[in-house]
């Protein structure tokens, strides 16, 4: 008997709409009646196999080849802090020794092909830290002569020196990296074991955009030295900031000095972690046959001024070769094989389920 | 000298205390009385300024400020806020500060437009002009200057300025006409009386000449009481003294109809008004999704303090080691140094929580207050809730409750006009058990005389006839019923047409079932002319016309639940008629055939008819005369007039001689029977709560399929409390209920079963407040259990014989029980507001006895019927929405400055607005058509802690896999060709993009709904979002100091591998909840859920080559059939084939199987 009711009102419910009912307001769109026309997608199981197995079709192959580029990817660490006993730079870990110049030699079993990347690397330095992270000030970065003079607050406490302001200024520019490093291949010339210097390029190093546009020198047409005039250089540093590259003879001078020098962009460019690298510079490949960097040993010359000790870091050097993937890091293609096998198992299981509600949902529908 | 002060101090308080007494003295015309009349307090009294609004021009800012903070929320905001400016904070102060003032200002704005509009309404009501006698003398003035003792004139369709004692009006017989729709809604015309010493004072002269003095009590919000008297003083005689009542009280707000003006005294003015007294701010409504909502902050406030504490603490362990402290190449500053390890901790703290404050969405608020300002207009524009023949659509007071109406668990609903039109049809009428029936207006032709009667039994005798007759008269004597002689208007609500008299005039009355009667006599031969110089005038079945003089008026009252006119006939007999209920009646019956109508009574009742008994007396002059002084002595007492009106009445309708019943039909609402069992199946408990008498209340819940055939019915009534103690009822109900509910799990419990008993209460109001009743040793708290007990296991429950304060005792007792259930009460009539107010979702119907329900209630609807939508649908979706909303907030929160201000506010809060204004995850038709649905959000299901829980875990989940994934994937990978390594910013950028990806996608995932506008929002939104972040890096901002996020974002998307982690973080992120909602679907499906797969098999179906009109005819069948739960199916589809589509063959499934779903 209940029935009845419920079937005068469903008819009542599918008569309204339309007919006279209507008429009453005119601006009654769907989108008031809440009616738009709409997709209603729903995720079951039939529905999202597919797009679990294509998931899983499309990132296991790309892992694998991502794991193969990283694997192809030749990477060389050499750790010259000096904490073994038995490392040549052990000696400079005294500040007393100054200029402390050691040389460490390594081997590299297999040749560097193509263009090779040489990193500084270093570890357990906070550059993440929030006081040092605040600590530049980009308008001094940018030339503006304002600022040069007038650097910002949150420089502080490298803001000034002894009355004058430093330029550039806070804690992330006077910390910076100036370990120099040179690279030896060591050759068997009849005569003995022979150094080859290997040619370093120091250009092209930092962001396109932070070369060009976010780092200016100060304007003017004056030397360079005379436009930093009235500022100091950071108390860290060793030479000011328009003499960091005094090494004229490779296209130095006043287009890599100053704010421009681009060791000082990659540094300014702070890091996320604490254990980071940072370009320091590229060794290009030769034109002919010959690797980059035959198989063999060499000698690694450090100019050892950046102390690491008194904060428990280690300092580094590492050649990588590039990719398309651009550097060692098996990391992205386990994950990409891990993340489209998992997917391909969870299809699975979505399909063994999807099987027996399709049955289900067979015969419910059957019984209709 | 400490004590000198405080004695003056309670000096002066006693003094005012001594000065305020609890009546006034008013002279009328200020006109000092004569000297010997009674000792003169001066008394204050406000002038008549009403004052709506909260805020002044001055005090708007600091007041609303004030306000404002007052909310938990703002408040934590603001102290963030105030945090990030006093110290050190990794994130600017404008990170925090843009949003918390734009909340600020969009509601100050808000608040303030709303407050100026109360300004300017108030001005205008003060101003406008008011006529005022001075000195014989009509002068205009404007209304705020209006003082208590004024004589004021009121023209025909004026509105009173303020609350008048009436003095005359220009008619002879001091009487006028008043609505009181703007007031209580009523919009019958009321008569008010003047006093008869002073009604003649027609002109300005004479009004000016009154010498008068009022007494009354001091303001009180009851509107429909008033105790006063009057004092006119005249030279010639002594002062007469003359009892005021509510009926001489001309209240402010109420027009002045049919009559051309009056003249009548200020007694209270301004903000002393009833009305303005009974204008009061209702208390603020909170919904259960606001309160979880409220929990879950405190949650995240806990975990935020937490946080905060365990980074501190952290932080100075790790910093114990003094290279980390302060390595050579971050060192502090000699003022950092200097600072104290306390207060750096302190700030250390402080600045942590000021880093994790944005788990805590301040941009929810903002965008929960405009999904619920928003969402509600779709309430206002549903068509489907139009009532064409009111011409009124729904209404919406407060948008505070929407999602509320998606967890209702029991309604508490008024009988007469919710459930019933309360469109009184006269049915019949029972003369010493002789049963008449007059024919009903068919083909529009009316029968006038005695023909219309059928008699079902015999013929009656003589003084059958006499006796006939009587009951005629009486029926057309005794009622307030006033005439409209006009011709062509109509009013609207209440006029009956009487289509055969002479000139059509109207009857109008307060209670729709005297015009039923008066018209139904009229139909009967006994026509009800006018009321004239206090004769009432009728004519006859041969058209005589009969005069009879109106004595006094007992009126009715709910608690006598009668009413009686004494009047005097053309031959000089005195004749009392009493009209009432029939168990008010019954017991003051002397004479009559009671048992022969008492049965007929009874079974009209079983019908759900309203019965009235009709019984009279005859009174001889000394009787009479002792009747009088009764009277007169109640009506002329100052105090307890009420009471001892009562008892005078009490003994004047005694001894009564029974004519005969009267059965009233009240139909059922259109479609209310539909609505109560859709509830009922939507797993919501209705409770009738009605004034009527039980058997009546009884039948309109059987005809409404509330009570249904297998229901058995559990009575608690005043007549089984005679028989047991109330004690040992309880006891023996609650054991019957009980040994059946220990069989019975919530999920057989279903309307469409009925092998299973269904218990419905029936308790009554003598035996509620029994049962309600503290007892003197303490147990009523047991009584009040065991009663709940039984209601929680009655699938209906009936409330008879209610007063209006004992609805709302119910709707408290509900309330306030153990699981704390929500309430919607829905009601009609004034009666029904305070049980309206009481409840978490009050809903007026607007309807016939007037808009004070609808006015006070949170939302209006023009029927009842209309509930169903509004729960089913709109509280459903209303529900869903902001859970929805909710959650999503709280899950997206678990994350540079600018990225961070705008994360909440654009890039994410766009389209879960959007999601929550337009997601629709089950049709509406759907939804109408399967109550059960209600059940799956019932006890705010998806704001539970699990789910709360759930999406807590997701978003930490996912925060740990964007931080994680980003951190090993470059931990020492150069990102470009040139070998250039990702800094610091970029790290954040990728983070950021992955979450502004995977967040949006989710909301993708969660959306049911596709509209065309969710497209373009959540793409649109995802767009904006890349869009920013190629300008916000596009170009160096030269307002900002540091440019450190220039060029990140473009040259992130420069490396390949960026790309590759971005897929991939976004994908891993979204797994679990795929799988999640799979699975769930699968496995462990929903009601909601099911019908949504059904809906997507229909949607391929129709696509079946098979499909024609034939076969779609079926599938609609099957469609209907379908959602009623999974097991009853194939019976549901029989039923339906055989029913109407019994002329398919085969079953409709059966053609095409290859149309079931992938």
């Amino acid at each position: 008997m209940s029935h009845n009711g419920e079937k005068e009102g469903d008819r009542g419910l599918l008569g309204t709409p339309g007919g006279p009912a209507k008429a009453w307001r005119t601006d009654n769109t769907d989108f008031k009646q809440q009616r738009l026309p709409a997709g209603e997608p729903i995720l079951t199981a039939g529905t999202v196999l597919p797009a679990f197995l294509a998931i899983s079709l499309l990132f296991i192959p790309l892992g694998v080849g991502l794991y193969v580029t990283s694997s192809n990817i030749q990477e060389m660490v050499v750790d010259y802090t000096g904490v073994e006993p038995s490392s040549p730079c052990r000696k400079c870990l005294s500040p007393e020794v100054t200029p402390c110049v050691c040389a460490v030699n390594f081997t590299l079993d297999r040749p560097f092909e193509g263009r090779v990347l040489m990193y500084y690397g270093l570890s357990n330095f906070y550059q993440n830290h929030r006081p040092y992270v605040k600590s530049r000030d980009d308008r001094q970065l940018h030339g503006d002569p304002q600022a040069l003079l007038h650097p910002s607050k949150e420089c502080e406490p490298y803001r000034r020196h002894r009355g004058l302001p430093i330029a550039p200024c806070g804690a992330i520019a006077n910390s910076m990296f100036n370990d120099t490093l040179q690279l030896f291949l060591v050759t068997r010339d009849p005569s003995g074991p022979a150094l080859t210097p290997i040619p370093l390029g120091k250009r092209g190093l930092a962001w396109w955009t932070d070369r060009r546009v976010k780092f200016r020198n100060p304007p003017g047409e004056k030397s360079l030295q005379q436009r930093f005039q009235g500022t100091t250089k950071p108390v860290s540093w060793r030479k000011p900031v328009y003499m960091l590259d005094d090494d004229d003879d490779d296209g130095g001078g006043e287009d890599n000095n100053g704010f421009l020098n681009e060791d000082f962009i990659i540094w300014m460019r702070i890091a996320a972690l604490p254990t980071f690298r940072k370009l320091y510079r590229l060794i290009e490949g030769r034109n002919d046959s010959h690797p980059t960097l035959p198989a063999g040993r060499y000698y690694l010359n450090v100019t050892y001024n950046y102390p690491v000790h008194s904060f428990d870091g280690r300092k580094r050097m590492i050649l990588s070769t590039t990719s398309w993937m651009r550097g060692k890091n098996p990391f992205l293609g386990i994950a990409y094989m891990a993340v489209g096998s998992i997917s391909f198992l969870l299809g699975i299981v979505l399909l063994i389920i999807d099987h027996k509600y399709r049955d289900n949902n067979y015969t419910v529908d059957v019984t209709i | 000298m400490d004590c000198s002060l405080v004695r003056t101090l309670v000096r002066r308080y006693c003094a005012g205390e001594e000065n305020w007494v609890d009546s006034r003295t008013i002279y009328v015309g200020h006109k000092e009385p004569p000297p010997g009349a009674e000792a003169y307090i001066p008394q204050r009294y406000p002038d008549n300024r009403i004052v709506s609004s909260k805020y002044t021009f001055w005090n708007f800012i600091p007041k609303n400020l004030f306000e404002q903070f007052r909310r938990i929320a703002n408040f934590y905001f603001l102290i963030i806020f105030l945090v990030q400016l006093i110290i050190d904070t990794p994130t600017s102060p404008v990170t925090s500060g843009l949003p918390l003032f734009f909340v600020i200002t969009v509601t100050a704005i808000k608040q303030g437009y709303e407050d100026w509009l109360r300004h300017k309404a108030d001005n205008a009501m003060n101003q406008c002009p008011v006529h005022f006698i001075q000195h014989g003398k009509l002068v205009r003035k404007q209304s705020r200057k209006l003082r208590v003792g004024d004589i004021v004139m009121v023209k025909e369709d004026e509105t009173f300025p303020c609350d008048l004692i009436f003095l005359s009006s220009n008619r002879a017989d001091g009487t006028c006409h008043v609505t009181t729709a703007s007031l209580d809604g009523e919009s019958s015309h009321k008569t008010h009386y003047a006093v008869p010493d002073t009604k003649g004072f027609h002109t300005e002269e004479d009004v000016d000449r009154l010498h008068a003095t009022i007494e009354c009590e001091q303001p009180q919000p009851d509107l429909y009481k008033f105790v006063g008297r009057i004092n006119v003083y005249s030279e010639q005689q002594d002062p007469v003294v003359r009892p005021l009542g509510a009926e001489n009280v001309l209240l402010r707000g109420a027009t002045l109809k049919n009559t051309e003006k009056i003249f009548g005294v200020a007694i209270y003015t301004g903000m002393e008004t009833k009305m303005a007294l009974n204008y009061q701010s209702k208390s603020q409504k909170r919904s259960a999704v606001e309160k979880s909502m409220n929990a879950f902050l405190i949650v995240y406030l806990c975990i935020l303090i937490s946080k905060a504490l365990v980074n501190t603490v952290l932080k100075y362990v790790w910093q114990s080691e003094p290279f980390r402290d302060e390595p050579w190449y971050n060192q502090k500053t000699e003022a950092e140094r200097q600072r104290s390890l306390f207060l750096r901790a302190f700030t250390d703290f402080l600045a942590f929580m000021v880093l994790f404050n944005y788990i805590i969405p301040v941009s929810m608020y903002v965008t929960v207050e405009m999904q619920k300002f928003l969402g509600s207009y779709f309430i206002t524009w549903d068509e489907d809730m139009f009532d064409e023949e009111m011409g009124e659509g729904p209404l919406v007071n407060t948008s505070d409750l929407n999602e509320e109406l998606g967890q209702v668990e029991y309604i508490f609903t008024d009988k007469t006009g919710t459930l019933t039109e309360n469109n009184m049809a006269f049915r019949e009428c029972c003369i010493e058990g002789h049963v008449y029936v007059p024919h009903v207006v068919c083909n529009g032709q009316v029968l006038p005389d005695a023909a219309g009667i059928d008699m079902i039994d015999s013929s009656p005798g003589v003084s059958g006839k006499e006796r006939e007759e009587l009951f005629f008269r009486a029926l057309c004597l005794c009622h307030t019923v006033q005439v409209k002689e006009d011709d062509h208007v109509d009013l609207g609500d209440g006029p009956g047409k009487s289509p055969d008299s002479a000139k059509s005039c109207v009857y109008i009355s307060s209670s729709p079932d005297e015009v039923a009667l008066v018209e139904g006599v009229q139909r009967l031969g006994f026509t009800y002319l006018r009321l004239k110089d206090n004769f009432m005038e009728i004519l006859n079945r041969d058209n005589d016309l009969e005069r009879f003089e109106l004595l006094e008026v007992l009126s009715f009252d709910s608690v006598r639940r009668r009413m009686s006119v004494i009047v005097k006939s053309a031959a000089g007999e005195i004749y009392l008629f009493c009209k009432g209920a029939d168990s008010s009646i019954f017991p003051r019956v002397i004479e009559g055939k009671v048992d022969q109508i008492r049965s007929r009574v009874e079974r009209n009742a079983v019908e759900g008819l309203r019965t009235l008994c009709v019984a009279y007396k005859q009174l001889l002059p000394e009787e009479y005369q002792g009747v009088c002084a009764l009277l007169q002595a109640a009506k002329v007492a100052l105090q307890d007039r009420e009471k001892k009106l009562a008892e005078a009445y009490e003994q004047i309708e005694k001894d009564l001689v029974l004519l005969g019943a009267t059965a009233v039909e009240d139909r059922l609402q259109e479609k209310a029977a539909d609505t109560i069992e859709a509830l009922q199946k939507a797993g919501i408990k209705v409770w009738v709560l009605t004034g009527d008498k039980m058997e009546t209340a009884a039948a309109t819940c059987y005809a409404c399929k509330l009570f249904r055939r297998g229901t058995q019915l559990l009575e608690l009534t005043t007549k089984r409390i005679e028989e047991q103690s109330l004690h040992d009822v309880l006891f023996e109900l609650s054991k019957t209920v009980l040994r059946c509910s220990g069989s019975l799990t919530r999920d057989t419990f279903s309307g469409l079963s009925t092998d299973m008993h269904d218990y419905g209460l029936i308790i009554d109001g003598a035996t509620l407040s029994l049962v309600m009743k503290p007892r003197e040793d303490g147990s009523s708290s047991n009584y009040r259990e065991l009663f709940l007990e039984i209601c929680r296991n009655c699938s209906a429950v009936l409330c008879c014989r209610m007063a209006p304060l004992q609805k709302a005792q119910i709707v408290k007792l509900i309330k306030f029980s153990k699981e704390h259930p929500i309430t919607l009460a829905i009601g009609d009539g004034a009666n029904d507001v305070s049980m309206i107010l009481e409840a978490h979702v009050g809903i007026g119907v607007i309807g016939k006895e007037g808009r004070q329900a609808a006015r006070n209630s949170d939302y209006a609807i023009p029927k009842f019927k209309h509930l169903k939508k509004m729960l089913l649908v709109h509280g459903h979706f209303y529900y869903i929405r902001i859970a929805e909303l909710v959650q999503y907030f709280f899950y997206k929160t678990l994350y540079d400055t600018a990225y961070l201000t705008l994360y909440n506010i654009s890039f994410t809060s766009l389209p879960i607005l959007l999601y929550s204004l337009m997601e629709q995850h089950v049709s509406m038709e759907v939804l109408k058509r399967d109550p059960t649905l209600y059940r799956d959000i019932a006890k705010n299901a998806l704001l539970r802690w699990r789910v709360f829980i759930y999406w807590t875990f997701l978003g930490v989940f996912d925060a740990l896999v964007f931080f994680f994934g980003a951190y090993f994937m470059f931990e020492n990978t150069p990102v470009t060709s040139n070998g250039q390594m990702f800094g610091n910013w970029t790290f954040g950028t990728l983070v950021f993009t992955v979450m502004v990806f995977t967040v949006t996608l989710k909301l993708a995932l969660d959306t049911h709904y596709w509209t065309w506008i969710n497209h373009f929002v959540i793409w649109g939104s995802l767009l904006f979002y890349v869009a920013f972040s190629l300008l916000w890096g596009g170009i160096l901002w030269p307002f900002l100091s540091y440019q450190r996020m220039y060029y990140v974002f473009l040259h992130m998307l420069s490396s390949g591998p960026a790309w590759l982690a971005i897929a991939l973080l976004i994908t891993v992120s979204l797994l679990p909840d795929v799988l999640k909602k799979v699975l769930c679907r699968q496995l462990w499906p929903t009601a909601t859920e099911k019908t949504q797969s059904v809906r997507l098999w229909r949607f391929v179906s129709e696509f079946a080559p098979l499909t024609s009109l034939r076969s779609s005819g079926c599938q609609n069948s099957g469609r209907l059939a379908a959602p009623r739960g999974s097991s009853p199916r194939p019976v549901a589809c029989v039923f339906w084939r055989s029913e109407e589509y019994c002329v398919l063959p085969p079953p409709p499934g059966a053609p095409h199987p290859s149309a079931a779903p992938a």
